[in-house]
């Protein structure tokens, strides 16, 4: 099939927690071994469903942050979940779920919001119209007009994060390192305070690889010692300063809350960055 | 209220579906409008959920689940483009 | 292939003999709506009954002068939580209906935001239902279906349309939104009348 990165097979599987950390202040990484994984692409996500002694299930979306070669050769996934206060599902996964625990998980999920290296035969984008768009806008208006592939590889990325909407990114960004793909990346990370990311260690490691990639954090709540700038909530105008500017045609990936991937959307489409290049994840609350 | 992309709903389709329907490509019946089905608009509650056009709001699909039934409605696709593979 | 998960409970789910089949208890009061909340400004808002004749239009300061009734009832949601006790203020559809002629006998409430309920005439008449403004002695939330929303307490709660605009009649029990799309057509919680 060309257009679209070929995924494994969706289904359920039980899952068993190896490891349960602190990621964060809020949030904790949670290590699974899931019998008959198949692998995954980087940026998918799965199901987890919990089920109490009388019936009731619940079920939440979370994505995966790792991103071991879609073989089905590694049965491990690695998840992070950030405490939302008063929820169902996130209490229990950060505060309660323990090594040896049981329960199922339904992935991978979705082809939609993926990226992929050249190497893996399919361009993040050949086909499916926003290839083009570096080119020109897409006359027919559809999303579909260009047709076969195009050399949309090397197309750059700009991945922009609220929070724990950076899982999906580090997947994506370990996947182009692994790769050694020549794409340039780029991740511009909103968190509150230091102690807030997710995933430190890895994207240190990560922009010291040979693969392009760049972090910009920005601190809403509180920065470093000797931070250049005071924290503050992102602008539209920090925004701009940020990213790839609209001349290198980035593929824009972005993740995290529903207000917050909101807010970034509608600024990047008043910016100039064609609709159809920006990809969206959105988390839900506010 | 909460509302997320057309992708979260790659789980809940797959129930029905033996392809990822959150890449086919739809057309809105309320503005002719023709994307993917992952952008669209997802409004869940416990009730059900409800698909939206992200051009025009109308409403593309529902979604209603409990226990062992779901129904899904596509009340306002005309239809959808599935790629071969 | 289901298992129990060590250590999940889900929501505390309380159970009490005054509630209809697999209802639990909740004390806060969920709100369910799947698209965006509309916003009705009341010197905009109408309120119509619509026959096959005619078409009955209040506005908001004709509605607000019509006769008020404080409305005490539990109230049950097909989503499984049951809310006791709690105390709205509006308009009986008794008084709605007063000088509304139709040879019809159902209903279909539109709401503003494109919504739609069916439910028999005969159900909103007689005490039963009222278009309501007030909830707990406050204006009603927009997110609880203010400026004016349906209630009728003895069907699941989705047929107490929120942001009520309209009551059509109409000949037949034609289904609406929710009720097109897996949800019984009546909703009576006492028969666990949830879904097709
Ligand atoms: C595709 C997808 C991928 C996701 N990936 C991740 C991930 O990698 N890590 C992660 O931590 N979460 C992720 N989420 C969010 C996750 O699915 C849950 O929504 C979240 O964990 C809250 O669930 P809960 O049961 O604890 O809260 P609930 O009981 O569902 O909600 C409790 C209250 O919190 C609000 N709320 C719900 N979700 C959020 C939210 N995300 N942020 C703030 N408030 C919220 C609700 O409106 C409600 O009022 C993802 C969501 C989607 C759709
Ligand atoms: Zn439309």
């Amino acid at each position: 099939m060309i257009g679209r990165p070929s995924v494994p097979r969706s289904g359920w599987h039980p899952a068993t927690v190896v490891a349960n950390t602190p990621e964060t202040t809020t949030a904790a990484r949670l290590e699974l071994d899931v019998d008959g994984w198949p692998g995954n692409a980087a940026g998918q996500h799965l199901d987890v469903r919990l089920t109490a002694p009388d019936g009731y299930t619940a079920t939440r979306s979370y994505s995966i942050a790792s991103a071991g070669p879609a073989t089905g050769d590694t049965t491990r996934v690695v998840l992070a979940v950030d405490r939302v206060p008063d929820g169902e599902v996130s209490p229990f996964l950060v505060d309660v779920a323990r090594a040896g625990d049981r329960f199922e998980v339904h992935g991978p999920l979705g082809a939609f919001f993926v990226w992929q290296p050249a190497a893996a035969g399919v361009a993040a984008s050949a086909g499916d119209g926003e290839a083009d768009a570096a080119g020109g806008p897409d006359a027919a208006g559809g999303p579909d007009a260009a047709g076969g592939p195009v050399a949309a590889a090397t197309r750059p990325v700009q991945l922009i994060a609220g929070g724990s909407g950076v899982v999906p990114f580090v997947a994506m960004a370990q996947a182009h390192a692994d790769a050694a793909d020549a794409t340039p990346f780029r991740l511009l990370y909103s968190v509150r305070t230091p102690a807030d990311v997710f995933f430190a260690p890895e994207f240190e490691r990560l922009a010291a690889a040979s693969a392009p990639f760049r972090l910009d954090l920005v601190y809403t709540r509180e920065a470093p010692a000797g931070w250049p700038t005071p924290p503050a909530r992102i602008t539209r105008e920090a925004l701009a300063e940020a990213v790839l500017p609209t001349s290198d045609a980035p593929l824009v990936y972005v993740c995290g809350s529903t207000g917050f991937v909101e807010r970034v959307a509608s600024w990047l489409i008043e910016l100039g960055h064609d609709a159809r290049a920006i990809r969206t994840e959105r988390f839900g609350g506010t | 209220m909460q509302h997320l992309d057309g992708n979260a709903l790659a789980g809940a389709l797959a129930e029905f579906f033996s392809f990822d329907v959150t890449t086919a490509i739809a057309r809105c019946n309320g503005c002719g409008a023709v994307d993917e089905f992952a952008r669209a608009i997802v409004f869940t509650s416990p009730a059900g959920t409800v698909v939206r056009c992200n051009s025009c709001d109308h409403v593309l699909a529902t979604l209603v689940e409990s226990g062992d039934r779901a129904w899904l409605g596509f009340s306002g696709v005309s239809a959808i483009e599935v790629r071969r593979g | 292939m289901s298992f129990i998960t060590r250590g999940f409970g889900g929501r505390s789910r309380e159970r009490d003999d005054r509630l209809p089949p697999g209802q639990t208890l909740v004390h806060d009061f969920p709100v369910l709506s799947a698209g965006p909340t509309p916003e009705v400004d009341t010197a905009e808002w109408e309120l119509r009954i619509v026959t096959e004749g005619a078409t009955h239009r209040w506005n908001w300061d004709e509605f607000n002068a019509l006769p008020h009734e404080d409305v005490n009832t539990d109230i049950h949601c097909v989503t499984h939580w049951s809310k006791l006790g709690t105390s709205w203020r509006g308009v009986s559809l008794d008084t709605l209906f007063e000088n509304v002629e139709s040879q019809f006998d159902f209903v279909m409430a539109h709401s503003y935001g494109g919504y739609t309920t069916n439910v028999p005439l005969d159900e909103l008449l007689d005490g039963q239902a009222w278009v309501v403004t007030e909830f707990d002695g406050e204006p009603l939330d927009p997110e609880h279906g203010g400026p004016a929303r349906l209630i009728v307490p003895h069907l699941y709660f989705w047929k107490s349309a929120k942001w009520v605009r309209s009551l059509v009649m109409m000949p037949r029990d034609d289904p609406g939104f929710w009720e097109q799309n897996g949800y019984h057509i009546h909703g009576d919680p006492w028969q666990e009348e949830r879904y097709w």
